[in-house]
């Protein structure tokens, strides 16, 4: 199996390529249709190989080079389950992506295709890898084609903009990491992640170890758009077209989470071991301050595609703080969050995609009620929304129920209900917005929310059948993903595994054969923790009340709406302006974060 | 300056201050500077030779030892190529009617024959990449400077046969194209991804290194081209109206 | 001289980070990214650096020689690669933003907020 590693990466990009080749020698539609065949082929062999690596991990050394004396002399791809299931997610979410274009997207779609074809190979590759500069190239690669799918629909200013900030931040952030990858080059000389954990363990982490750890988290924090990193995912998510929102969202942020583990175990968890409480910390402190701003903004947006990047952002610091527990069950926990958010949010931004088509404004309070003839949209957003709530046993639910269990066994329980906030504040906003624009509830006026330029619509002539339909499978998977027998127990395996630096290193740089792990895996459902049923529950509670809130907040008493926006208006007002849209404040806010990081660890570690 | 900016200085500076501080303190735990005695990087020195018979080392990793990532990088220039294409088709005029062509005799005799030199050093970069300093990405960089004189010695109309994507095209994902296509070609018989096909040759002359000769091209050509397709958007969308406008 | 080295990487990032976030001009933001970027390239090179060390390039020469690291090299090549085509889309996004708006002062352009 080792000879499929190569190819989620090589068909996408050959395909890219051969589209440039053919330039204008063929009907736009063939030119589709390939880049639907390669996404396709990816998402199979991405899937050939997560079966292959439930039972071991799968290993190819590019170029035939093998370590020399445990020595790395090429790049690896190092391929455990959790990473191929990263990359087949992505893949899937490429595939899905390009067949809703094959209808949404008209004009351009050639280069548009190229693009997305060179998004998805970037992905798979940033997933599968084993070796740290190889990891920076697939992270510069995701970067170049998704400024670029940002800025598709030049006509307008605030796609320029939002295609600006997105290509800034998340350059130097990159240039954040690469600065890191050098101070462990000089300290180890090996760009391989095992290599690199191996000669780091020897000794505790030291100032350049330190420093080189802030650099390189805190760059993947930017893409992962984790508060205060975050300002660029709502202005690239205003910004780019549906199919595109679906990408972002649904596997490139959360690659960069996925990354910050990968790193983490692998090469930082032996000199930093000792000090595991003071990265959990920080790490968990970042991530419930991003879930609650992330909901606090959501709530405040009118824009639909604005809404469901801060849900984004929400879902993603909900992600690192799991991560961040540095335990088993959470990262399982995560690794489910992954993939039903993936599936569910993409799946919504393609309904936000029919809407702007069909209702011809991307504006809840502009739309309002003329949703009412899309009843079958308006269904599959209700559905998406409650996927992401968490009630038992669907969507996120299984997610949250392993999140809870490594937060418990950390002696960090209050992380349940955080979870359970955030998820439930994003959902109401989602909520509110459905039932303004699908059932016309709700007051045709709200100052609480944000006015943002509208999105132009594209042409009318589109297939809302298939659109519907591939939002509709997105949803679905996404909703049922949970239900899969031995889902379950068989993250729970691949965390474990994944947690394990010392077998990761034996497999790379020995040629340790892994025992096959095929006994281990299991068939059972999920089972439901009562508990966990619980704080579902009390999500929906909170969504039900902030969705209600969002559509008649002007029915509550004078006296208590005073009072309420006596106290919350100011906070509220001032972390709204701080998301203004300019590119140097960004700035400038990562670069205070990157010095609080670097303080508190500096200090601690 | 509006006070958000005169802001965001004030608080800017500080901040970056004490980061500067901070990364200084990092990498006052790396090695002294002109210490480096790297494991890696000694042996790549010592076995590139007798194993792949280049005498350039940085060549041999560039496209072979770590090959794949030349990959991803090719195809990094690749995208951004297309993404500027896509950026800037609104804006591109193609085809100005005004004749600008260079009125100065010494600056048209000048550019032809600089032409043709700079396009020469290229290639001999590329080609002898593998022997010497030079490569496939830094010989394309060369090719493409080249050519551009093309438009600085003798206007834009002589410039259009070659700024063309129609022409251009074919090259750029040609070359990015079989790259990939080398490393399955590789796959399909039987050995990992991108493993040298051909033999490796003689140290020391052309035919050295086996399939990096071919990929070294294959850059070369991709790299090239690519530079054209930029300097062509940019030319189109910046210069172009201009000129059409005297 | 060591610090000198690394004195100047952290120089040169802080002052390109400084000069984008002051920035009144799309065009210089993207040439501070330059900046910023150049000093990833002279830490790398800095950390490959050997006092005595020839070209890592055999020809006519004697193998074993001392050299300097081949490695860091080629990670510079591809650094340089990699600005050059983020500065294009960047430059790119700035002259769309020119046509759209007549202005290329960041703060003026953003309509997005929120």
């Amino acid at each position: 199996m080792s000879w499929a590693l190569p190819l989620p990466v090589a068909i996408p990009l050959i395909a890219a390529a051969l589209l440039v080749v053919g330039g204008e020698l063929l009907p736009r539609r063939v030119y589709d249709a390939i880049g639907i065949a390669a996404a396709a082929a990816a998402t199979a062999f991405a899937l050939l190989i997560l079966q292959a690596s439930e039972r071991h991990d799968v290993l190819h050394w590019f170029g035939g080079w093998h370590p020399h004396n445990g020595i790395a002399l090429g790049i690896s791809f190092t391929v455990d389950p959790l990473g191929a299931g990263m990359a087949a997610l992505a893949c899937a979410l490429d595939l899905l992506a390009l067949v809703y274009s094959w209808t949404f997207m008209r004009r351009q779609s050639q280069t548009f295709d190229v693009l997305m074809l060179t998004f998805g190979g970037a992905m798979a590759g940033f997933a599968l890898t084993g070796d740290i500069f190889n990891m920076f190239v697939w992270f510069e690669l995701m970067g170049v084609s998704a400024y670029a799918l940002a800025g598709f629909m030049v006509e307008e200013l605030g796609p320029l903009q939002g295609a600006i900030n997105f290509a800034v931040t998340n350059t130097v952030g990159a240039y954040m990491i690469l600065m890191g990858i050098a101070l462990l080059y000089a300290r180890t000389d090996a760009l391989n992640l095992a290599q690199i954990g191996r000669t780091l363990e020897r000794r505790p982490a030291d100032r350049l170890v330190i420093v080189a750890f802030v650099l390189i988290v805190t760059g993947l924090m930017v893409k992962a758009a984790i508060v205060p990193f975050h300002f660029w995912l709502a202005d690239a998510h205003a910004a780019s077209p549906a199919p595109v929102c679906m990408l972002l969202s649904g596997a490139m942020v959360e690659l960069g989470i996925f990354f910050i583990a990968r790193v983490y175990w692998t090469v930082f968890a032996g000199p930093l071991g000792v000090h595991e409480a003071g990265v959990r910390d920080v790490l968990v402190g970042l991530g419930v301050t991003t879930a609650l701003v992330g909901a606090a903004m959501c709530f405040l947006q009118r824009h639909l595609k604005r809404l469901l990047a801060y849900s984004t952002i929400s879902h993603a610091g909900v992600m690192l703080t799991g991560v961040a527990l540095l335990d088993p069950h959470s990262l399982a926990g995560v690794a489910n969050l992954v993939l039903a958010h993936g599936l569910l949010k993409g799946g919504l931004f393609l309904i936000c995609g029919i809407v702007l088509v069909e209702l011809r404004h991307i504006d809840e309070l502009e739309v309002r009620g003329a949703g009412r003839r899309l009843p079958g949209t308006g269904v599959l957003w209700l559905v998406g929304t409650v996927g992401l709530i968490g009630i038992p046993p669907l969507g996120v639910f299984l997610a949250h129920q392993l999140l809870d269990e490594g937060a418990r066994a950390q002696g960090f329980g209050w992380l349940a209900a955080v979870g359970a906030v955030a998820s439930g504040v994003c959902a109401g906003a989602m909520l509110r917005a459905g039932a303004r624009i699908f059932l016309g509830w709700g007051a045709a006026e709200d100052a609480l929310l944000t006015p943002e330029p509208d999105e132009d619509a594209p042409e009318r002539d589109v297939s809302l059948g298939l659109m519907a339909t591939v939002a509709g499978v997105a949803i679905v998977l996404g909703l049922v993903a949970a239900l899969v027998p031995g889902l379950e127990a068989r993250t729970q395996l691949a965390a474990e595994r994944f947690a394990d630096p010392s077998a990761y290193r034996a497999v790379v740089l020995h040629g340790a054969a892994h025992g096959d792990m095929a006994a281990h895996l299991s068939h059972s459902l999920l089972s439901v923790d009562t508990g966990s049923a619980l704080y579902g529950f009390a999500a929906l509670a909170i969504a039900a009340a902030t969705a209600a809130f969002g559509l008649w907040h002007r029915r509550l008493p004078g006296g208590l709406r005073r009072a309420g926006a006596r106290t919350l208006w100011p906070p509220v007002t001032v972390m709204r302006d701080a998301h203004s849209g300019i590119v140097g404040d960004y700035l400038v806010w990562l670069g205070a974060g990157t010095l609080a990081v670097a303080a508190v660890w500096a200090l601690t570690l | 300056m509006s006070s958000r900016q005169r802001l965001r200085g004030v608080i800017a500076a500080p901040v970056l201050t004490v980061l500067g501080g901070i990364l200084l303190w990092g990498f006052s735990g790396a090695p002294a500077f002109g210490d480096f005695h790297g494991a890696y990087g000694d042996l790549l020195n010592r076995i590139a030779v007798p194993q792949r018979h280049t005498t350039n080392v940085v060549t041999a990793i560039v496209f072979d030892y770590r090959g794949f990532d030349t990959m991803g990088e090719e195809f990094i220039l690749f995208a951004s190529v297309v993404g500027v294409v896509l950026l800037l088709r609104d804006i591109r005029k193609p085809a100005g009617s005004k004749d600008d062509a260079v009125q100065s005799d010494a600056i048209r005799l000048f550019g032809v024959l600089m032409v043709g030199v700079v396009v020469v050093v290229g290639l001999w970069l590329a080609a002898f990449g593998l022997v010497t300093p030079g490569g496939g990405f830094q010989g394309g960089v060369a090719i493409a400077g080249g050519i551009v004189l093309v438009f600085l010695a003798a206007g834009y109309r002589p410039w259009r046969a070659f700024g063309r994507e129609a022409l251009l095209d074919p090259f750029e994902g040609g070359g990015a194209a079989s790259y990939v296509a080398l490393g399955l070609a590789a796959l399909i018989a039987g050995t990992p991804f991108l493993h040298n096909l051909l033999g490796n040759g003689t140290t020391g002359t052309l035919l050295s290194g086996g399939s990096m000769t071919l990929l070294n091209w294959a850059v070369a050509i991709e790299v090239a081209a690519a530079n054209l397709v930029l300097y062509t958007e940019f030319l189109e969308s910046y210069l172009v109206p201009h000129l059409s406008e005297r | 001289m060591t610090y000198l080295a690394y004195a100047v990487v952290a120089w040169v990032f802080a002052v390109g980070v400084y000069g984008a976030i002051v920035s009144r001009n799309l065009i210089h933001l993207a040439l501070c990214l330059t900046v910023t970027q150049s000093s990833t390239y002279i830490l790398l090179l800095t950390l490959g650096y050997r006092h005595g060390g020839r070209a890592p390039i055999f020809k006519g020469v004697k193998l074993g020689t001392a050299a300097v690291d081949p490695v860091v090299q080629s990670l510079t090549l591809t650094d340089v690669v990699v600005s050059v085509t983020v500065i294009a889309l960047i430059l790119a996004l700035a002259l769309d933003v020119h046509r759209q708006s007549g202005s290329v002062d960041p703060d003026e352009i953003s309509t997005l907020n929120g």
